[in-house]
Parts: structure tokens; C-alpha cells; sequence
């Protein structure tokens, strides 16, 4: 990749802020990832909230084959008249019983269980060796004392990595939950490059769980996947580092880093490449008309923002004025932070009121941000695009590059048509 | 310790919110982790408004637990002060929050603010959502409310109406203007639309309508003693209901006034021949007692419908629903577990649901309709047309809500007459319902819709029988159906096929056969043939 005249955002200044976050706790990832994962159940040990959170963070209730619940903390197990311990293994083992198809139980830790220093490591553990072999048992915490919305996912998968076989293998390791069609998409084509076998983490099955080892390379395919990463390192596994796969561009130097890396040729790769990415640029200049020098302001929600800000700014034309991000893991952005043209405000951590002054302010043309501001914002006159989107449809790689633009310049088309007037305003 | 996978009620503090969002220039300060923000959204999507919650929460994270979470709530108390400037402010916590013990009603008062502090202590791991409205609401009016004249004028005050509540925007509009047309002013709706300071004069009524006991009640009670204002005690759903609130009203106001009921359609439109395939359709009811209360009134006197069960999730109303069960010769259901009531609706397998999104999903599940008539909320209980429940337009709005998703009269008889037709056949289900087919319903002994991984089957089985509702019926296992029977059983068109096998099989149990012949069928529909 070709560093940019301006010498991108890896050296800018941040602006970090404490206050009031409007932002989803860790919780939220078992949404997709007890889709994810077909034989895996989550069981938070929280509190009534937790469950409300839960049925309330899609904006629907889901009522289809509900692999998650909670185990509500009562009265009796705070006041120590219940043992919390013997409680939880009374309704995992109910749990079990019920579900004879469960091969992963997660104990989810909550603000609540964290609180009262509920130890789950330790419930996991005689757990896992009361349903052993067909049964196993591992905790994470999704609390959001501890984890803000995607790092629910992080959380989650660092948990399975000590647990991993051991291997010698030269492997390739794709990290991230990924829907299965966009994931099925990235094996085609690394599959036609010659790189096989590539294992995934997470697998759909407990029993395609990948192993790793001092000669498993991984690349990943989420931004937020940090401590991930840290734990695979301590495995001895090594990292790819690249943009993240979104868009034409993003894609194809995150597919160049794994080709360079297990030495595919250049002329393999461009064959393998070049007709997706003429669709892919194709797909994406369909709707980049609507989206070139439009301003753009991010709110922190998913840290995919500033993957999701380059691809926008390089592949959409548009002008980011603000890109918050809950966190900002340079060790993982880097690359994207390099191609990412100097932008006035990068943001970590939020005071939400404060920044809605900044993006009244600046009335960008397209906002993203969370549910509980799109309606308001929108109320007052600003495009808004909301962020959960972004992590509940596929987005990642060639084919659906046409698809993440069109999730941003939909809010715009749209204002233009219920709004001939507004539209013609913008456009003079 | 519960496991719970989906839940009627939110925690106490969302009733909290609910009460701060319904209210003008009050603010909500939560003592939070990050992540209880989520509950914006309830309001900004389910309900679409055009504002945040007035609610600012403290987001504390790991790091400042055994730190310094006290003085991270006394600066978000003095920035929502500054920012908002609030005529009063509500301060409380949140699930965890309350774990750490910070006091928020205490630190907020040693702030010294300008404007009054209002405390809340609402006991996340006992109580629910309702509860924490209810309570909020009557802290409030202890805090702000005072003693005064009466207006010169008759007038009431309408207590109940919160945010994300079940049609409470319509049900008020709809009460408001029946008031007036009886020349009862209100003096003041609350919460939804009231400030602190219309509070204060809350006395000034010369009674009280309660429209939500579940919201309200408390507060209602409250002014009664305080304030010597007896509150009404008729909820105004349906058209009997409706008649008896205002002879209620009228006697409390003392005035002869009665509201002119020409746009009154329900009572016509349920007596008109068109209506007749509606009686004795058996249904079962769930959700708030106050809504299940109300309904099962109107579905059995109004519509002449049959109620065979009925159940609430609010234990806090539950005398009163176990009352009505009794009057209607039911068990009354009060859970919480949305997979009891399932198997309570597969066990009674009625013709129509009156729930809330929960039973919804249930009915889609078993292949029941469903209408519904109570909170939980979902964006599709925040229709952009006029649509309360309450009063005379509520009940012209429930008769076409609960008819709709049945099959009409003529087609009910079509389909028993062309059964066989390709494209008119009973697996299409009601034809003013667009493309979607009920799933394979109770075609197989017992058999749900097919859904191998889901928890509530297998829970289903084991719900010990004296839960079951027909708890005196023979296990139906343990009879086979003849194929011959089996076959003339699925002649049936669905809608009245699970009543059918039901039938069958009690008949049978009951009179000791061990299998089901075509004669064991048609005597078994002779034998409950009305």
C-alpha cells in the first residue's frame, strides 16, 4: 500500500473524552454470535436488565430459537442465603437437560456478577468436568462496566483461545465472526490462491474448532478484536497485519497481505482478484454519487469506524469530520489509520452531550450513530445512519463492498425523495 | 436464581424512565454502568420519539468502582442541572448501581441544588418495570403535590398515561374529550404531558381518573388520603365498561351530562348477522390484569366469544384477575414465564389469542391468531392513526382489532365446503392476509410447528401436570388415533382442528377408549355440539 502525501491519521492528535457513553455494553454479541454458533448456548448471570437489554438491543424481540438466556441474580443471592454457585449449577444443568443438542455453554459475566465478584471461571470449571466430554463450559464478561458493545465478541473469542488444540501446522487463522456467506466468500477465494486449509474462529461447530500453534499465522477480519489478538499471540501464533477487508480497496490489501504472506504469485492473485474487484468497484461507484463530498460525523459505537471512515472517505469520496471510536487500537488500525486522509476530530471514548454540541455545530450531511439518537437527530434535521446496522448485515469483502455503501447513502436517498425540496436545497 | 429468555417487564427503573419521559421538564439522573443507555432506545424506536429520554446516566466502568463513582454522580447531577436545567430532577439507581451503594438520593441532596431533588428507591432484584413507575410516579406527587382550594369549576385530575405504555397516547385524547363533552374539566393529565409544577396543584381536582392501576394506583391512593379525592374505579375498556365509567364519573361529579354515543359502532357491528361465525370462538387471554381484566368482559358479553383461560405477568394485580378467572369459571395463569403461558395455549389450543408481542409470537408459533391487547410494546403498538382502547371510539377500535385476524364468516364455510381446492385451501390460511401459510399446525399428536432446537418444546413436556390448565384431562399419549381417523381429522380445516383432536380426546379418555375411530370423531362432535 502507498502511504498517503499527508502521511494519513496514524500521528494525529486524539480527543479523548470521559462522560455520559451512549453506547451498548458487551452483552449485545450474543446476538450474533448465538447465531454464529450453532450448538453453543450463552447463559448471562445478570439481572432482570441484562435480559431486558437483550430482547430490547436488535429494536425486536427475536423468537426464534432463543440459544441465549439469562440467569436472573435474586434477592436471596445477593443476601448470601442462596448459594450462587450451587444455584448456577442447579439451571445449567436444567439448561442441559433441556437441551441435549448443547455442545458450548458460555457463562456470561454481567455488571452485576462482576459487582458481587460471582467467580465464573470457577463455576466454568467444575462445570465443564460435570459435562465433560459432551459438555464444554467457558466464561467470559460481557459487562459493561468492562466491555462496550463489539468487545462482547473479543471478550468471547479470547475466552475459546487457551482452550484451542495445539498444532505445528503452518495454518492460516481467519479471527472474527463473520456472517457464513460472507465467511464462505473469503475461503473461495483464498482457496483459489492456493491457501488451504484456513481455519476460522469462531467455527460454526464445536467440533471444527481450530487449533493453533508457534507456526499459525491469523489474520483478522474485526477491528475490535483485541484481546484476541493478545491471546493468540501468546499462543505463538503471528499476525497479518492489513486494512480491514471493506470495500474494493480494503479488501484487496487485506488479501494481498495473506497472498505475500504465504507466497501466492502476483499474477495467481490478480487472476483470482480481478473480477470481483470490477464488480465490487462497480457496485460501490453506483452509489458513491450520492455519497461524494458529503460530510460524515461517527459516532463511537461498534469501533469499526474508522475501517468503515477509509473506505468512505477513499472509495465513496466523502468528508469525515468527526471519527469517534469507543477505542482506538493503533496496534490494529494502523494500517487503516495510514490511508485514512487527515480528518479534523479523531475521538476515543465519549461525552455524549458534548459531542451531539459538536455535531449540531457542524450539521454533517450523514451522522452514525446509535438507536437511542438517530430519532432525535433526525428530528432535528441531520441524516443519520444507524451504526448496529453495521455489525448485523454482511459488509466485509468484494461482494458486498455495493452493499455497505448503499447502508450510507440510503438515509440521503431517501431524505431526497420524501423531500424533493430539502434535496434540491443540499445540491445547490 | 431465575433463567428467564424473554420478559414481560423491564426493571424498576425503566418504569422510572417511563414516568421522565412522559413528563415535560423533569430529568431523570441514573446511577449506571455503560450499557443501560440501551433503554433510549425503547423510547426513541419502539415509540419513535423525536427526543432523548430525559435521563443522563453516570456510565461508570470497572476502573472507578472503590473509587470514585459517588463523585462521578455528583458531577453528572450539577451537568444535567447546568445543561438541562430541570424544575425538578428525579435521582435513583440502576441494577448495579445499587449494588455499590453510592446513595444517590443523599449525594443529590448534599449538592445543594436549585430545584427540588426527588429520590428513588427502587429494589432492582424484587420488583418490575410497573412497579418502578407506579412508584416513581407517587414519589413525585408526595414530593411536589400540596394541599389547595378546589377549582370553582367541577374537574378531575387523569392519572396513568406514562411513555411506552399500551395506546396511553390515544386512551388520553380519548378520555380528555369524553370529559369534556360531560362538562368535567381536567385540571391535569399526568405523567404524560405534566411538569413539576402542574404537580404541585394536583389538589385542585375534585377527583381522580385512574386509567392504569399499574402505573398509578399508588399515587391515586396517595391523594385519596392526602388530599380527600376518591378516584375512579371503572377502567373504561369496552362498551358496558365505558357506560359505567362515566355513571361512575357522574356521580363522583355530580353532574347529569352523558356524551353522545352516535360514533359508538362496536355494539351493531357485533349484533349485525355478518358477526354470527364470531360466537363461542374460544379465546385466551394474557398480559396486564387490567387489559386481561377489561377484555375478557368485552369478549364474552360484547363479542360472545368464550373465554377458556386467562392469565396476567403483574402479581402486584393479580387478585383481582384471580377474581374475574373465578367469575368466568377459568384458571387464572399469573406468570412471568412466557413458556408456561405456551404451554398453557397448546394444552387449551383456542381459536384466538388476545395477548401481548409475547403471545404474538406464540399464536404465529402454534398457528393461532393472535390480537393484541397489552403491554409489552412493539413499534407496531404505536400506530400513526388514532387507535385507543378506551371510551366508545376503543371500542369500535377492539372489535375490528380482535376480528381481523380470523377467518370471515363466508370463507370459514368455503374452505369447510371446498377444502380440496389448490389454491383455496385450508393451509392458506385467512385470505385477507397476504401470502403467508400457517405452519403444518397440530397435524401430528401434540406436535409443534417444527422447531428442533428450541428450549420451549422440551420444556413444554415437563410442566408438571397439575400447571396444565386441563390438568383433569387423560394424558393424550396414551390414545391412538386410528389412520382412518387421522385422515378424516385433517378434513378439518385448521382453524378448528386443534379443537377438534382436543375434543376427540377427551371424549375418548373420558369414556375409556384406548383408540379413535371415525365413529369415536363424530361422536365426539355430536357429544359437544352446541
Amino acid at each position: 500500500m502507498t502511504p498517503l502525501p499527508g502521511g494519513g491519521c496514524r500521528d494525529l492528535p486524539v480527543l479523548r473524552e470521559r462522560g455520559q457513553r451512549e453506547v451498548f455494553c458487551g452483552l449485545t454479541g450474543i446476538i450474533w454470535l448465538h447465531r454464529k454458533m450453532q450448538d453453543a448456548f450463552f447463559l448471562v448471570v445478570g439481572s432482570r436488565t441484562c435480559a431486558h437489554l437483550l430482547q430490547s438491543a436488535a429494536g425486536v424481540m427475536i423468537f426464534a430459537e432463543p440459544r441465549f438466556g439469562t440467569a436472573i441474580l435474586e434477592e436471596k443471592d445477593l443476601a448470601g442465603l442462596a448459594d450462587a454457585q450451587t444455584e448456577l449449577d442447579r439451571e445449567v444443568d436444567r439448561l442441559l437437560a433441556r437441551r441435549p443438542d448443547i455442545r458450548q455453554l458460555f457463562l456470561v459475566g454481567s455488571c452485576p456478577s462482576e459487582v458481587i465478584k460471582l467467580d465464573l471461571a470457577k463455576a466454568a470449571e467444575r462445570q465443564s468436568a460435570r459435562h465433560a466430554p459432551h459438555v464444554r463450559v467457558l466464561n467470559f464478561s460481557g459487562s459493561g462496566i468492562e466491555t462496550t458493545f463489539t468487545q462482547g465478541e473479543d471478550a468471547c473469542l479470547a475466552a475459546m483461545v487457551p482452550v484451542l488444540p495445539q498444532t505445528q501446522a503452518r495454518e492460516l487463522l481467519l479471527v472474527g465472526a463473520l456472517p457464513d456467506v460472507v465467511e464462505d466468500q473469503a475461503l473461495a477465494l483464498l482457496a483459489a490462491m492456493g491457501i488451504t486449509p484456513v481455519r476460522v474462529l469462531p467455527a460454526r461447530r464445536s467440533g471444527e474448532m481450530p487449533a493453533v500453534g508457534a507456526h499459525t499465522v491469523f489474520a483478522l477480519t474485526q477491528p475490535f478484536l483485541a484481546d484476541t489478538r493478545e491471546a493468540l499471540l501468546r499462543r505463538g501464533a503471528r499476525q497479518i497485519a492489513a486494512p480491514f477487508p471493506f470495500g474494493e480497496e480494503g479488501t484487496t490489501l487485506w488479501l494481498r497481505a495473506v497472498a505475500d504472506e504465504f507466497g501466492v504469485p502476483a499474477d495467481l492473485f490478480d487472476s483470482v482478484t480481478a473480477a470481483p474487484r470490477a464488480r465490487a468497484r462497480k457496485a460501490v461507484a453506483a452509489q458513491a454519487g450520492t455519497l461524494r463530498d458529503r460530510t460524515l460525523f461517527f459516532f463511537p459505537d461498534s469501533q469499526l469506524e474508522v475501517p468503515l471512515a477509509r473506505f468512505l472517505a477513499r472509495e465513496c469520496g466523502m468528508r469525515p469530520l468527526e471519527v469517534g471510536t469507543p477505542y482506538l487500537h493503533r496496534d490494529i488500525l494502523g494500517p487503516d489509520l495510514d490511508l485514512l486522509p487527515p480528518v479534523p476530530v479523531l475521538s476515543e471514548g465519549q461525552d455524549v452531550d458534548r459531542q451531539l454540541d459538536r455535531a449540531r455545530a457542524q450539521r454533517p450531511d450523514l451522522t452514525v450513530c446509535g438507536l437511542g439518537l438517530a430519532n432525535p437527530l433526525e428530528a432535528e434535521g441531520l441524516a443519520t445512519k444507524w451504526a448496529i446496522e453495521l455489525v448485523f448485515t454482511p459488509v466485509h469483502f468484494y461482494e458486498q463492498a455495493g452493499d455497505l455503501a448503499g447502508l450510507f447513502a440510503r438515509p440521503l436517498r431517501r431524505r431526497a425523495l420524501l423531500s424533493p425540496a430539502t434535496a434540491l436545497e443540499a445540491a445547490e | 436464581m431465575k433463567l428467564t429468555v424473554w420478559t414481560y417487564e423491564g426493571p424498576p427503573h425503566v418504569g422510572a424512565m417511563r414516568v421522565a419521559t412522559a413528563m415535560q421538564g423533569l430529568h431523570y439522573v441514573l446511577h449506571a454502568p455503560q450499557g443501560d443507555t440501551y433503554a433510549d432506545l425503547l423510547f426513541t424506536m419502539i415509540e419513535r420519539r423525536s427526543k432523548r429520554p430525559p435521563v443522563s446516566y453516570t456510565t461508570f466502568q470497572a476502573r472507578d468502582l472503590g473509587g470514585d463513582t459517588a463523585n462521578l454522580f455528583r458531577s453528572a447531577a450539577q451537568d444535567a442541572c447546568d445543561r438541562f436545567r430541570p424544575e425538578a430532577i428525579i435521582v435513583g439507581a440502576s441494577c448495579t448501581a445499587e449494588l455499590i451503594q453510592d446513595n444517590p438520593g443523599g449525594l443529590a441532596e448534599a449538592l445543594g441544588l436549585p430545584v427540588p431533588v426527588i429520590a428513588l428507591d427502587l429494589p432492582s432484584y424484587q420488583r418490575r418495570e410497573n412497579f418502578g413507575a407506579d412508584e416513581t410516579f407517587l414519589q413525585i406527587v408526595r414530593h411536589l403535590a400540596r394541599p389547595m382550594a378546589r377549582t370553582a369549576r367541577v374537574s378531575c385530575n387523569i392519572l396513568g398515561p406514562t411513555a411506552l405504555g399500551f395506546r396511553h397516547r390515544d386512551d388520553l385524547a380519548e378520555i380528555t374529550a369524553l370529559l369534556e363533552e360531560m362538562g368535567i374539566d381536567v385540571n391535569l393529565a399526568a405523567p404524560m404531558g405534566a411538569r413539576p409544577g402542574d404537580i404541585a396543584r394536583i389538589g385542585a381536582a375534585h377527583f381522580n381518573v385512574l386509567l392504569y392501576p399499574e402505573t398509578a394506583e399508588s399515587a391515586a391512593r396517595h391523594c385519596e388520603t392526602a388530599f380527600g379525592q376518591p378516584f375512579t374505579k371503572t377502567i373504561p375498556i369496552g362498551v358496558a365498561a365505558t357506560r359505567a365509567f362515566i355513571a361512575e364519573v357522574a356521580a363522583l361529579a355530580g353532574t347529569a351530562r352523558h356524551p353522545d354515543e352516535a360514533r359508538l359502532r362496536q355494539p351493531w357491528w357485533a349484533a349485525s348477522v355478518d358477526s354470527t361465525y364470531l360466537t363461542g370462538k374460544r379465546v385466551f387471554l394474557f398480559g396486564d390484569a387490567t387489559h386481561v381484566i377489561a377484555a375478557a368482559r368485552i369478549a364474552r358479553d360484547e363479542i360472545g366469544f368464550e373465554v377458556c383461560g386467562m392469565g396476567c405477568y403483574n402479581r402486584e394485580q393479580a387478585r383481582a384477575l384471580r377474581a374475574t378467572a373465578k367469575q368466568f369459571g377459568v384458571e387464572p395463569l399469573i406468570t412471568d414465564d412466557y413458556l408456561e403461558v405456551e404451554a398453557a395455549i397448546a394444552a387449551l389450543q383456542p381459536e384466538l389469542i388476545l395477548g401481548t408481542q409475547m403471545e404474538r409470537h406464540i399464536g404465529k408459533r402454534l398457528g393461532i391468531p393472535c390480537a393484541v391487547i397489552s403491554a409489552p410494546v412493539h413499534v407496531q403498538d404505536f400506530p400513526a392513526r388514532h387507535s385507543p382502547q378506551m371510551g366508545f371510539e376503543g371500542a369500535n377500535v377492539i372489535f375490528d382489532t380482535w376480528v381481523h385476524p380470523l377467518v370471515m364468516g363466508l370463507e370459514e364455510h368455503l374452505l369447510h365446503m371446498f377444502r380440496d381446492d389448490f389454491e383455496f385451501h385450508d393451509a392458506a390460511g385467512p385470505s385477507h392476509h397476504g401470502g403467508h401459510a400457517p405452519r403444518s399446525l397440530s397435524d401430528a399428536p401434540g406436535a409443534l410447528p417444527p422447531h428442533p432446537q428450541d428450549i420451549s418444546e422440551r420444556k413444554m413436556p415437563e410442566a408438571p401436570a397439575a400447571d396444565r390448565p386441563d390438568a383433569a384431562a387423560p394424558a393424550a399419549d396414551s390414545i391412538v388415533w386410528l389412520s382412518d381417523a387421522e385422515r378424516e381429522l385433517k378434513k378439518i380445516p385448521f382453524f378448528v382442528r386443534g379443537k377438534a383432536r382436543r375434543n376427540t380426546e377427551s371424549f375418548a379418555a373420558g369414556k375409556g377408549l384406548n383408540e379413535i375411530s371415525i365413529d369415536t370423531l363424530y361422536e365426539a362432535k355430536a357429544h359437544y355440539a352446541r
